[in-house]
């Protein structure tokens, strides 16, 4: 046991510390408020703390763990709201009221609440960590596999089936002469990688009903994506949305640094959406780590690390996990500014030396892997980034996109015209796209790909054109590329804008985000050979089809089928009816 | 008279800072009492304490402390404000003491001035629509109850106006009855901005529904840092302790900033950008993040904080950050201020995050959502336009890119513009958004839904 011996802001010193290890969780003050050793000095341990320090005093005692910060896992984490370092939000406010109180000890997990423990495994089965002995049924979703613990390995002496609250023992282990027990609960230290067998390539997307991501710029299940804009671009909007839709198994959404009305949004609606493919509550897939802008600073830092190691749990059984982080900027701060009262040495614009080594650790805790038990789990990582002014010369721009493959380009002037997501499809990229073409062809057929590169140059060959535009005028334009302006806008307006606030046009299936495509290039195709054949690009975009491709949003998934097969008859119609009109005339002009 | 433990072995003063040695377990953050020779006091804040030597933020002056004859007091306790409802109607100092000639407040009760943070999860979710009467804010910028909204604004332009129109005018639908009150901080601004203010709430019959602290530009630039706390302490109080809905007021959190960079210079500590402190971020969260709904209280606090942006720069690290923390921002502009446009408010670089959860069926009306954004879009196509035609000239422009210019043109006119006094319905707003709308062709609307279209366009003239 030590003693404080200097207090500034978050960080503490303390002396007689001699035998604590780095790392290790320590508990500060009368208050007994949660720190984590961050330098070993001598008998002087630097401490941040995770809690507001206000009122410590030199003198105070400070006592260590002898364990390093960790997060409990268990049955009973899913639906749950944790602060930064794991500490259940809803109990905490149960016991302390409307404002977070210090020195609050509250179970991480429900120990009251019992569960139907089912094994999977006989007496005399051999085990070791990562290996799947039961499970419990915690959603309707979700079976929630029991893993073996880390450092354990033996054969099973016993194994109990029954109700069970998480503390009781489910399954002794021999191990050598030792008798371990197992409870449906274990621990893991958030600041370490978990174990797996392999990592490798992943061959599908996370398809998250957004039409720009799935369509144009997909990130592959076990990817990684950062999305850095300035504030308004609605990066946070964008992360919300593939919270709702993605097709993960698990969501962990970790607020960091963010907005509080916008996490109490996030619990009033989660609960009331209906995931698009079983129709249960998105709230039974999904944990929330919300450390808001005004909560203390160390634990912001912390937050990354739990919601990334809840991820791993979840992983280890099988599943595909999602994790949103927002913002990685905030807790790029987090860390300066502990950095600036430790005195080290600032890197760029005062960050510390080891960022980039940081966030590329953080990002690498991602990937497709064969678990331990053999199974196959994903964690796809996405980050969102809140670069100053939103120049993303900046340094956690800059780290952040040397480790990602995915590249979501926020833009703010597409924000302010209310072209959401305000995602520039220019500067975006994707690099999982040719490990996805299989998956693509397979599932919305061969010509998907392609049309995509089609749609992708129309765009380009837009933004060209509109650059000359600037200069010279639209009626200076030849006709053939007044089409190409024209096709870019419907792409531009009736694809990749998509509204997060309409009941239907908030989720668009890959399957119809294939037929929405098939039919605007199926128009453009048509347009393109009757301005060869010389008519003018003002009658085909006064045509009703035309402004029936600006409803494709509104149809509803169960009639996307019908509604396309007839929009891309009704188009074939008005084009042969405007060429035998001109025929017709022709015809009179000739007699 | 509080009591604590007084040393007088003052080290040294550096700015704002004064170094207090041989001191043994001050606590930090700490109130401090300063003890002139000429019996005044001034009060301090521990910023850094060890087990021999403690560091003592000013309020306040530090002219005429010296080192020799002076004193400090540990008062054993962190900042704490007395507040009451009394102090409506009053008028305080940047550090809380009542400057108008009126009788001593008694405090009925005493308050952390640092707030704590609110759990999330106590948090409501904000959905009351306030109609400010303002057409651009109601129908584009939708300003809710528990928001915190900031105006963008620079030297020169109309926030202030703006800011009392809002004060002034601004209700709750259907719940005009519900005691609400205003609580204005000045921050470091000048005497004839913060007198502006106390003359309109006292014309609009208001300035007893008011509480304000004024930190004048002359005032001690570290008091800045006090203010917005005493301000927002005392809105907790009237928020949750009192059922009231408040309105806060912070003006000008630049001047804010501004002494928060000179407390960390006078530190040595590590400047970000511009000289602001690397931590600017989560102190501008520690004031913007105390406005909300709790939901188990009745009342709500709802923060109108002015940044000035110098040089008109979005970028500079005081807006950006606090675009970062705030619910969106209302951007006013000097291009339309020049064109003798009032509120000067650019819809495009404005928005409002929680707005959504405002408007619609029940709240405002059914097609807000639609006529917003398609005035959104509109307006943006306006400004292409707009800037087309002064490259190749109104000729070159297409037929469609012309009646955008003139769509653009109607619409600062009749929409944005409006009086100082005018106060317009949340119906009017949106009924004028569809006669301006109305002069587009059909085509264009693809960001309503046809019913709305079929139910309220105007028949073109």
């Amino acid at each position: 046991m030590g003693f404080i011996e200097k207090i500034s802001g978050p960080l503490v010193i303390a002396k007689d510390m001699l035998g604590a290890s780095m790392y290790d969780l320590v508990k500060v003050g009368r208050l007994k408020l949660i720190g984590e050793i961050i330098q070993l000095k001598g008998e002087r341990a630097i401490i941040q703390v995770y809690e507001d320090t206000s009122g410590l005093r030199p003198g105070e005692s400070v006592t260590s763990t002898g364990r390093a910060l960790s997060v409990v896992l268990a049955p009973g984490l899913l639906g749950a709201i944790y602060d930064g370092i794991q500490r259940p939000l809803d109990v905490i406010r149960e016991q302390r009221g409307n404002f977070i109180a210090r020195g609050v000890t509250a179970h991480r997990i429900n120990t009251n609440k019992k569960w139907k423990f089912v094994p999977l495994v006989k007496t005399g089965a051999k085990v070791s960590e990562g290996d799947i002995i039961g499970y419990v049924q915690e959603t309707d979703l979700l079976k929630h596999y029991i893993l073996v613990p880390s450092g354990v390995s033996g054969s099973i002496s016993s194994i109990k089936s029954g109700n069970f609250t998480v503390d009781k023992t489910v399954a002794t282990v021999k191990s050598g002469e030792k008798s371990i027990k197992l409870s449906m609960m274990q621990e893991r230290v958030v600041r370490r990688a978990s174990p797996y067998r392999m990592k490798g390539g992943s061959s599908e997307p996370l398809v998250t009903g957004q039409r720009v991501i799935d369509t144009f710029f997909p990130v592959a299940k076990g990817g990684t994506a950062a999305i850095p804009g300035p504030f308004g671009s609605g990066k946070t909007v964008v992360q919300h949305q593939l919270a709702k839709w993605s097709d993960a198994d698990i969501i962990i959404f970790t607020a960091t640094g963010e907005r509080g009305n916008e996490v109490s949004e996030l619990l009033v609606e989660f609960p009331q959406l209906k995931d698009p493919k079983s129709g249960k509550s998105l709230m039974e897939r999904t944990i929330i780590i919300a450390n808001t802008s005004n909560m203390p600073v160390a634990a912001r830092e912390a937050s990354i690390y739990t919601g990334i190691t809840i991820a791993e749990y979840f992983r280890d059984m099988g599943y595909s996990v999602a994790l949103m982080a927002d913002s990685t900027s905030r807790w790029a701060e987090a860390m300066r500014e502990i950095s600036a009262r430790l005195e080290e040495m600032p890197g760029e614009e005062g960050y510390p030396a080891y960022l980039p080594k940081r966030l590329a650790e953080f990002y690498e805790r991602s990937g497709r892997v064969e678990t331990l038990s053999k199974k196959h789990g994903a964690i796809t990582v996405i980050g969102a980034v809140s670069p100053p002014g939103g120049d993303i010369s900046e340094p956690v721009s800059q780290s952040t996109l040397r480790v990602t493959k995915t590249f979501w380009a926020l833009d703010a002037s597409l924000a302010n015209a209310r072209h959401f997501p305000a995602i520039n499809w220019l500067d975006s990229y994707s690099l999982y796209l040719k490990q996805l073409t299989q998956w693509y062809n397979k599932n919305l057929g061969e010509h998907f790909v392609e049309q995509r590169g089609e749609a992708m140059r129309v765009l380009q060959r837009e933004s060209e054109l509109k650059d000359i535009v600037q200069l010279v005028g639209i009626e200076a334009l030849p006709e053939q590329e007044k089409i190409t302006l024209e096709i870019g806008k419907i792409i531009r307006e009736d694809f990749l804008r998509q509204s997060a606030f309409d009941q239907i046009d908030q989720y668009t299936s890959m399957h119809k985000q294939g037929k929405m495509l098939e039919v605007i290039l199926h128009f453009a195709k048509r347009a393109t050979a009757a301005q060869r054949a010389g008519f003018a690009t003002s009658k085909m975009t006064a045509m009703v089809c035309r402004s029936e491709i600006s409803r494709m949003k509104e149809w509803p998934e169960k009639e996307t089928d019908a509604k396309a097969k007839a929009l891309i008859e009704s188009i074939d119609k008005e084009f042969a009816a405007l060429e035998r009109e001109a025929a017709h005339e022709k015809k009179e002009v000739v007699e | 008279m509080r009591f604590g433990i007084e040393y007088r072995t003052l080290e040294s003063i550096s700015g704002p800072l004064m170094v207090v040695k041989n001191v043994r377990r001050a606590a930090y953050n700490e109130l401090v009492r300063i003890n002139l020779q000429n019996g005044e006091e001034r009060l301090g804040q521990v910023l850094e304490t060890s087990d021999t030597y403690a560091i003592v933020q000013v309020f306040g002056q530090t002219d005429g402390l010296n080192l020799r004859d002076n004193s400090v007091t540990f008062l054993g306790e962190t900042f704490e404000f007395g507040v009451t409802e009394d102090m409506l109607g009053r008028v305080f100092d940047g550090e809380g003491r009542p400057i108008d000639i009126k009788a001593e407040v008694i405090p009925e009760t005493k308050l952390d001035v640092n707030g704590s943070p609110m759990n999330p999860t106590a948090r409501a979710v904000p959905t009351d629509f306030i109609e400010t009467g303002i057409s651009a804010i109601d129908g584009l910028i939708t300003l809710v109850r528990g928001q915190k909204l900031p105006i963008f604004s620079g030297a020169g332009l109309q926030h202030n106006a703006l800011a009392a129109q809002i004060a002034k005018q601004a209700q709750v639908k259907g719940k005009s009855s519900e005691e609400f009150a205003v609580v204005f901080a000045g921050i470091g601004i000048t005497y004839d901005d913060a007198n502006y203010f106390i003359e309109e709430f006292r014309t609009a019959g208001s300035l007893s529904r008011s509480v304000t602290f004024m930190n004048l530009a002359d005032s001690p630039s570290i008091e800045r840092i006090l203010t917005p706390r005493l301000a927002l302490t005392t809105a907790e109080y009237l928020a949750f302790e009192k059922s009231m809905h408040v309105l806060v007021i912070l003006n000008d959190m630049t001047n804010y900033a501004e002494a928060l960079r000179e407390l960390s210079s006078s530190r040595d500590e590590v400047p970000g950008r511009r000289g602001y402190p690397g931590y600017m971020y989560t102190d501008f969260a520690s004031v913007y993040e105390r406005a909300g709904i709790l939901k188990n209280k009745k009342g709500s606090i709802t923060q109108l904080n002015i940044v000035s942006m110098p040089g008109d720069d979005v970028t500079h690290p005081v807006p950006d950050l606090t675009g970062y923390v705030t619910e969106g921002q209302i951007f006013l502009s000097r291009d339309l201020q020049n064109k003798g446009i009032y509120p000067s408010i650019n819809p495009l670089g404005s928005l409002s995050r929680l707005m959504n959860q405002g408007i619609g069926a029940g709240k405002t009306r059914e097609d807000h959502r639609g006529v917003s954004d398609q005035l959104y879009g509109a307006y943006a196509k306006s400004q292409e336009a707009r800037s087309l035609s002064t490259i190749v000239g109104m000729e070159a422009l297409s037929d469609l890119d012309k009646l955008y210019l003139s769509f653009g043109d109607s619409f600062e006119k009749n929409f944005i513009a409006q009086k100082f006094d005018e106060r317009r319905t949340i119906e009017e707003t949106l009924d004028i958004g569809w006669e301006l709308l109305s002069a587009l062709p059909e085509s264009e609307m693809t960001r309503i839904s046809r019913d709305f279209i079929k139910k309220y366009r105007k028949a073109v003239k």
